[in-house]
């Protein structure tokens, strides 16, 4: 069983968020780069699934040669090989487009992703991908059991989840609990630098959109404080003074 | 030309968020001198249906044949895809929703249409182009983007367009689309929701607890505070990972994402991660006994106190609002 795990290399979710003067560039400097945390979901599961089915997992990122060290601890994490597309993403269609290229001719059983990034937050480059190779796609999935060729999931839905059944080969966006995150041991960081990581050029993809530039939040003002001994002044202002009751 | 809307809903009406993005939708189509026209797939009666002609649109295409019964992201696609064809289609809106962008990735795949997610006011046009504004990093920025091509495909962010109210009646066509066979692959075993209870991606206001509220049992409190105000209640991650409350409760940067008018946090610190999911909110309110917790630094109002003695004073004055 083979088995492709996608994934981002984003800013950690402590990171202050900059960009360049002129808005057009984010800003990486001091800024600690991680897999994507519904993308460690993804990979966790794979290896879950590995040392069961006796998988092959092969990890794929889009993205510059920056992006190794990331890719790297993925084949600490488990992963067997890698391949990264060498492209700096410029939107989902164009990910999407780059992952369905090497999916495509790979003979992957199961393709697993993030239910989104956390970067550009899309959600969507899974069913893309699903899409541009004619497969069934469920995202977000928290719980992923495989019996043969056969899944069982469960999808969180608004308010509950929906379980459904689904044969291989699919692609699943993840998020938790479907697995615990694995932290790499020594000899899975040493084996890591010596596993094969395959670089490929990116296919041309006509792009249709373009970020033209980005922007921080308004500082928030001061917080205004009700005292604890007369609570019902709180409703008071956010009746009359912020209006949202 | 026009610009379709897709109507999510819930136990048989329209939901709030998809009436905003009709209401989107009309302000967009007076932008580009078109027809607004929404799409409505499952069992809706005709009262459900005209909530989508007060919100703005002028024409309801009604699906009820040969569609699962559940909501499915590979059926609804195709759907729309056969729709938005159909009455030639230049802007196709959604609500941001997990079956929302479920059908956003296909449909812009089938329509070869450029498409953003998420986005926080009706789009600006110039010329053939649509310009767009949404939320990146999780809430901690916003992003401008220009769409090209002669489709677009738009997801909306909840509780960002203001709703219209002053509609028309909408003429309601029922119709039947092709279905990607592929639907079929992904067989519908079960559903386990709460019913009855109002949803937490939809809420006006919402009543979060964290681990300050130092066990399950006490979230009494928090659930009769939530139902006096008419609120969704919400939770930390600690707090669905110590399974004290579900999952799809959880609030933050691995969890849901709320956008409330008010967003009520009781007994959470304020990590970045659970910020992550509540900045979208209008008015954020904090109660927590320790003064150096860090939402309020994220706060509108604060309360600096014990919850087991600020709560039940709550709601003693919920009650009398
Ligand atoms: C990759 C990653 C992703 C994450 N994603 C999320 C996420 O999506 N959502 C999320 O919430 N967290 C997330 N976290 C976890 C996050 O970092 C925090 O650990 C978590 O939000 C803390 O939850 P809490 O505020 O309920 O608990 P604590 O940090 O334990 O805070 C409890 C608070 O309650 C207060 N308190 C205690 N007793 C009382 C009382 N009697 N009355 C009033 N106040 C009281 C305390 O002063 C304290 O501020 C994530 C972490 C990581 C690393
Ligand atoms: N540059 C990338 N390289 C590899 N996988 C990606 C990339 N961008 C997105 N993905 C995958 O697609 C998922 C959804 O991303 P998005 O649609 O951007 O929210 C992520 O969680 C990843 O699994």
């Amino acid at each position: 069983m083979k088995i492709l795990v996608c994934i981002t290399n984003v800013p950690d979710t402590t990171s202050k968020i900059s960009f360049s003067d002129d808005k057009k560039k984010f800003n990486d400097a001091g800024v600690q780069f991680i897999i994507g945390p519904y993308d460690e979901y993804a990979l966790s599961k794979a290896v879950d699934l590995k040392e069961k089915n006796n998988a092959t997992i092969v990890v794929l990122n889009v993205g510059g040669p920056e992006t190794e060290p990331t890719i790297r601890k993925a084949l600490a994490i488990g992963a067997d090989e890698a391949i990264r597309v060498n492209a700096t993403p410029t939107d989902a269609w164009f990910v999407a487009k780059q992952i369905a290229a090497v999916a495509k001719d790979g003979g992957y059983d199961l393709i697993l992703m993030g239910r989104e990034s956390i970067d550009f937050n899309g959600g969507v480059v899974h069913g893309m991908v699903a899409e541009l190779l004619g497969l069934p796609s469920v995202s977000p999935v928290m719980k992923l059991d495989l019996e043969g060729t056969k899944a069982t999931i469960a999808k969180e839905i608004e308010g509950g989840k929906e379980l459904l059944e689904v044969s291989l080969p699919f692609v699943a966006g993840c998020q938790e609990p479907i697995s615990e995150w694995k932290i790499p041991n020594m000899r899975g960081i040493m084996s890591a630098r010596t596993k094969p990581l395959t670089v490929v050029e990116p296919v041309a993809v006509e792009g249709n959109v373009v970020y033209d530039q980005f922007s921080l939040p308004a500082p928030k003002g001061a917080v205004k404080l009700v005292d604890a001994s007369d609570p019902a002044k709180l409703f008071d202002l956010l009746k009359n003074e912020a209006k949202v009751l | 030309m026009s610009v379709l809307i897709f109507a999510e809903g819930v136990d048989k009406s329209i939901k709030k968020s998809s009436l905003e993005a009709v209401s989107a939708g009309f302000a967009l189509a007076q932008k580009l001198n078109t027809e607004t026209i929404a799409i409505a797939i499952g069992d809706y009666d005709a009262v459900a249906l005209q909530e989508l002609g007060k919100a703005g649109a002028t024409k309801v295409i009604h699906v009820t044949a040969g569609v699962p019964a559940y909501p499915s992201a590979l059926a609804y696609a195709s759907v729309l895809a056969g729709a938005a064809k159909e009455v030639a289609a230049s802007v196709v809106l959604l609500s941001k929703s997990a079956l929302g962008d479920g059908i956003l990735s296909r449909l812009s795949v089938q329509l070869n249409a450029a498409s953003a997610t998420g986005v926080l006011a009706v789009p600006e046009v110039s010329g053939d182009v649509l310009k767009v504004r949404k939320s990146i990093y999780t809430g901690k920025a916003f992003a401008e983007l220009s769409l090209t091509g002669a489709v677009k495909v738009i997801s909306l962010a909840k509780n960002a367009v203001p709703l219209k109210e002053d509609g028309v009646v909408a003429t309601v066509e029922s119709k039947t689309y092709t279905v990607s066979d592929l639907a079929g692959k992904l067989v519908h075993q079960k559903e386990e929701k709460a019913s009855g209870d109002i949803l937490l991606t939809e809420a006006d206001i919402v009543v979060s607890g964290g681990r300050g509220l130092k066990g399950p049992e006490n979230w009494g409190m928090i659930e009769e505070l939530a139902k006096l105000l008419g609120a969704a209640t919400g939770c930390s991650k600690p707090v669905s990972d110590l399974d004290w409350r579900p999952h799809h409760e959880h609030v933050g940067q691995t969890g849901v994402k709320v956008s409330p008018n008010l967003y009520i946090a009781v007994g959470i610190s304020g990590a970045i991660q659970h910020l992550a999911g509540v900045s979208g909110s209008k008015v954020i309110v904090v109660i927590n006994k320790d003064p150096e917790a860090p939402f309020f630094k994220a706060a509108d109002y604060g309360i600096v106190g014990d919850a087991f003695e600020v709560v039940p004073k709550l709601i003693e004055a919920a009650k009398k609002l």
